[in-house]
């Protein structure tokens, strides 16, 4: 190796692609460094600059992409960076997502009495880990950056340290989320040991790298230990999705995790483990449709029924965000399915990401208001009454559990529709079927909650105007403008889907 | 003409635009928000009497006057909203209008708590409606069907009455299948017909070129026939509706039932017959036995109940029976009365859920046995429900004689026997309408109705109720003598897409060249008479 050869890889390090991701890192670190200088009166700064140091970043990077969206993709750092289109909105999405989960654990962490600076700078190095992940090209990148991604989890997952449920929770997540890990180690070594074999054909110097990945496992599409590989490698991505049969540590996981990392987990979390299956199945396996297509859909049907079915009974509300959380997992992993035939579909998942990013910190944002001391102690029944207490968090509440369930004219139903043409025209018709099962069995629950909160409840007129002091909360400002934004959002979508139309250039 | 087709647009602007306005101010003056939905329910019904006069000279495409676009973001996938009224929608889209004021102005009438809430659902509900009539994109159709479904919901849970949170589960469950199931064979249709567009015009020109194979119509039309099916309450799946009509509060109700419910029926007539004739043919024998299980099951049913609004409700699903026989029969009279059916169906059942709450506010009960008398208490109370049964029996004078009329004659064309076991439906309507009416109205009260009475002297109708009422009775009694005011038009859109000789003949007789040379003709003196008025 000689110096020209150092040099050419230098010349692709453009750190300025990364820009976004240096910002966060250097917010996260100067988080820590005024934790440190200031006394304990001057928390509030740190959650202003936590919050709005966030916001100008996001502000920023849509101001750049008015300028001129990317549309063709950029590879960087010798083959580890891909940034495509969809990288760019995914990073958009990350970033909306830490903001929201840093905004709900402002309200959460004061509740609890928690330290509050470890957690803003942790989510925004959770976040950072996800914005490289979705852009990562190579199995290295890509390993460290998901284990960054869990690591992070593990200590947030755990963060409420007086709270049994929540150490459980962190314990639980921390054996399985290990164990998927070696898993997805178990498969990358095994593609790179057969791809860098020498007796093969088409075998590839750098078999790390997806592109040459994709060239040898075209040339050997029913290798087994490429199969093994293969699968091994989508084992370990769908524990992050939560899929049927890795769905396991979810239910326990989300009710014991506090409210904002449940959020956070269920959005963020799945949102970079949907679209890195996306890029798996897109890129180096795309030459292993015919074994990947049965596969995942048998995968994606029993995912749907199984969250479907498991929310059905549910009275906590947390376990029921979980379980249902699974069911769109379920659905997404339709669109996934879809998109080895139809080029779109990447975009109908991306859509239903966003809907579901909006929706669900809608439905979360109430939750936070609505818990008591009791982080994991949330039942559907205390949400009897809202309406009649506060007519605004029901209407919130109301318009995400709605968009969820996929109802018209709200975001979640065009991010449903979407995905159901995609599947037709990939001809997925036993998916479809599972799917439509899925969404009706959903609205049981779904309006179950919603019922419970806007419905008034008959009470014997001499009786005791029941749990009076049940909590009288004040709800902010701040609060109510993103909330209210958060619905106008998923309102506006479904309306006029053009909103998100930078994303018809993907 | 710029301007008519803009007022298809305010017809569904104007009542959400209110419906937002309710909805997001609170504390509004009460005649502020008096104004405001009025406002709301009015300018639709006057917007469709306009059209009614404008549509004669309207220019037209294929059909449908009036047209719009617009472009919602969506037109990537073929998605525009785009509105326009052909001979079918018409009717419909002013039994909206009527029913939708009715119901308005029973709403503003009507003492429920928070009203203003109450108003804002119904307009929204109503914009909902009008849009679900006007639209052309199979997509919109189907998106302002659910923006009126969901208000329903809320209503039911938050006013209805005894039962509201099962029945309201239960409807939404029920109605979100079928929902999806349409969904599903309108995704399949559009993407089956490659045009790569939701516009009924272009997938009909696309697909009456080239039909689709005979499995996929089959597959498809089942999709749409069991889909669109559930939400007309077709017979085995139809127990949600009575039960959902019980609980609602009476606007809702006249809305759902009357207006929201012809949906299934629409979509069948403008989307799934004209488009996939091979899968009617294929699906025709299976949907008669469900139907006449409409019609005479549930006419037995109807028979045995004791309470006043389960009866009506299960009234409502008999009689969408008879408009599904008039689908089988694939003929144009027999589609026609299904058409004028449902136009004379939806406002005699609004009128009959209306009166019948109307009565529950004077005996507090429903159960009909417990009832007796009224007629000499409340004359005019009375002569309204007699004359609303004698409608919705199908007695001549009113619009649904014309459209059962229809259906028969269709029917006995298409067999005779079908045709008789459904006209044992008469008898079984007139036996329960008329019965409903003795108990209710004459005989002698219970004596616990007595001691009610004794403290609260039953009242009159009030001038809201009346207002309504009337509303609904002009509706049916202009139809009722002159039905040519819809026929006309519906036949004339029907006669391309139903006829009773199947269309493979038609083209086996005429040899291709012929009938291409006669079209040239045709098309040269049509344009030859264009230009020359064009001239004029």
């Amino acid at each position: 190796m000689n110096l020209e050869v150092f040099k050419q890889i230098s010349d692709t390090n453009r750190w300025g692609l990364l820009l976004p991701e240096i910002y966060l890192v250097g917010l996260a670190l100067i988080l820590l460094v005024f934790e440190m200088l200031f006394r304990r009166q001057d928390l509030l700064l740190i959650v202003r600059v936590a919050i709005w140091g966030q916001v100008l970043l996001l502000g920023l990077m849509v101001l750049q992409y008015l300028e001129g969206f990317p549309t063709g993709s950029v590879t960087a750092f010798s083959g580890l960076l891909t940034q495509t289109p969809a990288t760019e909105v995914m990073r958009l999405f990350f970033v909306a997502g830490s903001i929201l989960v840093s905004f709900l654990a402002t309200t959460y962490l004061r509740r609890q009495n928690l330290p509050r600076t470890e957690f803003f700078a942790i989510t925004m190095l959770i976040t950072v880990a996800m914005m490289v992940l979705v852009q990562s090209s190579q199995f290295v990148l890509f390993f460290v950056a998901l284990e960054t991604v869990t690591i992070g989890f593990y200590v947030l997952v755990a963060y409420c340290r007086q709270s049994p449920f929540s150490l459980e929770a962190g314990l639980k997540f921390l054996i399985l989320g290990a164990l998927s890990s070696a898993i997805l180690l178990f498969g990358i070594v095994f593609l790179y040991g057969v791809a860098g074999n020498p007796a093969l054909p088409g075998h590839v110097a750098d078999s790390m790298n997806f592109a040459d990945l994709a060239s040898f496992i075209a040339a050997n599409p029913t290798n087994p230990l490429v199969l093994i590989g293969t699968c091994l490698v989508l084992a370990g991505v769908a524990f992050k999705v939560g899929a049927v049969p890795f769905q396991i540590w979810i239910p326990d996981v989300y009710q014991g995790a506090p409210t904002p990392v449940t959020a956070f987990l269920a959005v963020s979390s799945k949102a970079a483990g949907v679209f890195v299956l996306l890029t798996l199945v897109r890129g180096p396996f795309a030459s292993l449709h015919s074994f990947l297509v049965p596969l995942l859909s048998t995968v994606a049907v029993l995912t749907i029924l199984f969250g479907n079915l498991t929310a059905l009974p549910q009275r906590n509300v947390k376990r029921l965000m979980g379980l249902s959380g699974i069911a769109h997992a379920g659905y997404l992993l339709v669109g996934v399915v879809a998109s080895m035939t139809v080029d779109w579909a990447v975009y109908a998942v991306v859509f239903y990401l966003i809907t579901y990013l909006l929706a669900s910190f809608g439905v979360f944002g109430v939750m936070i208001q609505m818990a008591g001391d009791d982080d994991s102690d949330q039942e559907v029944d205390h949400y009897e009454d809202l309406g009649q207490r506060h007519p605004f968090l029901a209407g919130v509440l109301t318009v995400g559990l709605g968009s969820l369930a996929g109802i018209p004219p709200l975001g979640g139903f065009i991010g449903k529709l979407l995905i159901f043409i995609a599947a037709f025209q990939a001809g997925l018709y036993g998916l479809l079927a599972a799917s439509i099962i899925g969404v009706v069995i959903s609205i049981y629950y779904y309006f179950g909650w919603i019922r419970e909160a806007v419905f008034r409840v008959w009470r014997s007129p001499e009786g005791s105007p029941a749990q009076e002091g049940a909590s009288t909360f004040t709800v902010s400002t701040v609060e109510i403008v993103t909330l209210g934004g958060l619905s106008a959002l998923t309102i506006g979508i479904g309306i006029f889907p053009s909103l998100v139309d930078c994303l018809m250039r993907l | 003409m710029v301007f008519d087709s803009t007022l298809l647009l305010l017809a569904i602007l104007i009542p959400l635009l209110g419906g937002f306005t309710l909805l997001g101010f609170r504390n509004l003056s009460s005649s502020v928000v008096r104004l405001v939905a009025l406002t709301g329910f009015t300018v639709p019904l006057l917007i469709a009497v306009w059209l009614y006069f404008m549509f004669v000279g309207a220019d037209q495409v294929d059909g449908y006057r009036f047209l719009t676009e617009l472009d919602t973001g969506l037109s990537f996938f073929g998605i525009n909203l785009t509105l326009g009224l052909n001979g079918v929608s018409l009717p419909l889209f002013f039994l909206a209008g009527i029913v939708g004021l009715a119901a308005g102005i029973h709403a503003l009438h009507s003492e429920a708590a928070n009203r203003q809430l109450y108003l804002s659902l119904l307009l929204i509900m109503q914009a909902g409606l009008m849009g679900t009539f006007a639209s052309i994109d199979i997509f919109f159709f189907y998106f302002f069907h659910e923006l009126a479904l969901i208000p329903t919901f809320v209503m039911i849970g938050i006013w209805g009455g005894f039962g509201r949170r099962s029945a309201a589960i239960e409807m939404t469950i029920y109605l979100t299948l079928g929902a999806m199931l349409s969904l599903l064979g309108l995704i399949l249709l559009y993407n089956a017909s490659g045009v790569d567009s939701f516009n009924l015009i272009a997938i009909r020109e696309y697909l009456l070129s080239q039909p689709l194979s005979d499995t996929l119509q089959n597959n498809i039309f089942g999709l749409l026939l069991f889909g669109f099916g559930i939400l007309v309450s077709l017979f085995p799946f139809h127990s949600w509706a009575p039960r959902g009509y019980a609980a609602a509060p009476t606007a809702a109700a006249m809305l759902h039932a009357g207006v929201l419910k012809k949906f299934g029926l629409y979509g069948l007539i403008q989307i799934a017959y004209p488009l996939l004739p091979q899968g009617a043919g294929h699906w025709g024998p299976l949907l008669v036995w469900l139907a006449l299980g409409n019609v005479v099951l549930i006419g037995l049913i109807t028979m045995a109940q004791r309470d006043l609004k389960q009866m009506v409700g299960y009234s409502s699903v008999m009689h969408m029976g008879y408009c599904f026989l008039g689908l089988v029969t694939f003929d144009a009279i027999g589609v026609g009365g299904a058409v004028i059916l449902m136009f004379g169906h939806g406002l005699s059942v609004a009128l009959l859920l209306m009166l019948s709450t109307a009565v529950f506010h004077r005996t507090q009960t429903y159960d009909m046995k417990e009832m007796g008398g009224l007629a000499s208490r409340t004359p005019i109370l009375a002569g309204m429900f007699v004359a609303a049964t004698f409608a919705s029996i199908g007695l001549p004078g009113f619009a649904n004689f014309w459209g059962e009329f229809a259906i028969f004659v269709a029917l006995w064309h298409y067999n005779p026997w079908v045709m008789a076991i459904a006209a044992t439906g008469i008898v079984i309507s007139a036996i329960y309408g008329l019965r409903a009416v003795a108990w209710v109205f004459f005989g002698k009260p219970s004596e616990a109705l007595e001691e009610h009475w004794r403290e609260n002297k039953p009242f009159e109708l009030r001038q809201g109720e009346r207002l309504a009422a009337t509303l609904l009775f002009s509706g049916l009694f202009v139809i009722g003598f002159f039905p040519r005011i819809f026929s006309d038009y519906v036949d004339m859109d029907l006669k391309p897409y139903f006829s009773s000789e199947p269309p493979a003949l038609v083209q086996s007789v005429d040899p291709v060249e012929i009938q291409s040379e006669v079209l040239v003709a045709d098309v040269a003196t049509v344009e030859s008479t264009v230009s020359g008025e064009g001239a004029r």
